[in-house]
């Protein structure tokens, strides 16, 4: 398959190549929370238990509202016109800037569980250094969702200790959720040339900073989940970039399928 | 020249049309107006139009686009023409703004009002949250999130009623 033009480069706009980091920066903010909020969206109504499934609604909820706001403010420095919604429905598998993680299939509850805590962890540590971002935009976003994403944390994080120390059935698919999303940890915080490009423009924190202090909360509270960090495995990078695996054509595919219908259709 | 009658392209205080805007409720908490939870952050009034800003609690909270409107038309009723409702998220809005009137409502409602100052995000359950009907602090968190991201769900150990609590955010 041939890379599409936006694929890895630096595309050129009138503005200059700030423009087009500060745009690429915007897209990985919001492509995160729309995949993720759409994945966690299936359980509503399925949910386990009530009180689950009313959080993970709410949680899904403020991702929307996170991805409205940067994929609007994405599609002004853009100039192109293009809204939080055309972003959202009329960019193809290739043109997703969302990190890997948060694209994998969950196998069961606890698939879903320890996805949402691994993405709300380090959202959170990303969002708490993105408050002081040299670009004020960026900086008032990330001062909203910082305070919801709080909570979203808290409550992985809650659940991801008592469901790995609990029952021998509970641990085990715990152990074998991390096992299996495990190798989609380090691209998080893994900068590549534009993360970089971004980080010298103050625009975004060092990400590799942000990943000692989320490493390192990430053993405690696993630690504490009686759970084991995995060892020897192959790292995968490239979501950020667009390079995806196939679930995320599926998921695109069923999102986006109404406005590919009926195109500007409204709620 | 106060009330409904009042005449097109009439020129009202900004101090009067606050007022107005107590008398628009929230609406998922019809109990409290949009002034009570802090929502208004400021109302600018000239001879040819009225601003008012107003903020939204969590980002993806669907009541924000009824709040826009509700208010534009509280505002037209009154005879305001040429109003606009316009968006701002910074400062983001806390729970802190929630007036003592609102939290008062919020008691009297069955809603626990936040508890403590929202200074720090995910504060939770580090202040005692008192249950709104006997003024327990001895309760539990059943969950996270309630029946609108604002809120978690509580039970009181005492009366063993359950609750919803507004978090403080």
């Amino acid at each position: 398959m041939r890379p599409s033009q936006t694929d890895n480069t630096l595309t050129t706009s009138a503005d200059g190549p700030d423009t087009d980091v500060l745009f690429c920066a915007l897209l990985r903010l919001g492509d995160n929370c729309l995949i993720l909020a759409q994945q966690i969206g299936k359980w509503c109504g399925h949910a386990p238990d009530l009180e689950e499934d009313i959080a993970l609604a709410n949680v899904g909820l403020d991702l929307i509202g996170q991805t409205q706001m940067w994929l609007n403010y994405a599609g002004e420095v853009e100039g192109k016109g293009r809204s939080a919604d055309d972003l959202a429905f009329f960019r193809d598998t290739r043109e997703f800037r969302n990190a890997l993680l948060v694209e994998q299939r969950d196998e069961d509850y606890g698939g879903t569980i320890m996805r949402q805590f691994l993405f709300d962890l380090w959202h959170f540590n990303l969002l708490q250094h993105l408050c002081q971002s040299s670009d004020s935009g960026i900086q008032e976003i990330a001062a909203k969702a910082v305070k919801e994403v709080a909570y979203h944390a808290d409550r992985s994080t809650d659940l991801v200790i008592r469901l790995g120390d609990g029952s021998d059935e509970s641990h085990r698919k715990m152990q074998d959720a991390l096992d299996s999303i495990w190798f989609c940890v380090e691209e998080l915080h893994s900068p590549d040339r534009m993360d970089e490009a971004a980080t010298d423009l103050g625009m975004l924190p060092d990400l590799v900073k942000i990943g000692v202090d989320f490493r390192g909360q990430l053993s405690n509270i696993l630690a504490k989940a009686n759970l084991t960090e995995p060892s020897d495995v192959a790292m995968r990078h490239g979501g950020k970039s667009g390079l995806h695996g196939e679930g995320l054509g599926y998921l695109l595919a069923e999102m986006q399928s109404l406005q590919r219908i009926h195109p500007g259709a409204q709620w | 020249m106060v009330g409904s009658e009042n005449l097109p392209g009439a020129r009202f205080s900004e101090a009067q049309i606050w007022d107005w805007l107590t008398e628009v409720p929230d609406p998922e908490l019809p109990f409290v107006s949009v002034v009570d939870l802090g929502i208004v952050r400021s109302v600018r009034t000239t001879d040819d139009e009225t601003q008012v800003v107003v903020t939204p609690t969590y980002s993806g909270c669907p009541a924000t686009a009824v709040i826009t409107l509700a208010i534009e038309q509280k505002l037209a009723e009154k005879g305001l023409q040429n109003c606009w409702v316009t968006q701002k998220i910074s400062p983001p809005w806390t729970t802190d703004w929630i007036s003592d009137d609102g939290r008062a409502k919020l008691k009297a409602n069955g809603i626990a009002p936040p508890s403590g100052q929202a200074s720090c995000a995910g504060m939770m359950a580090k202040a005692p949250v008192r249950c709104p009907r006997c003024n327990s602090a001895n309760t539990s968190r059943m969950s996270f999130f309630g029946s609108t991201p604002c809120k978690a769900s509580y039970r009181c150990d005492d009366c063993l009623e359950p609750f919803d609590y507004f978090k403080p955010f």
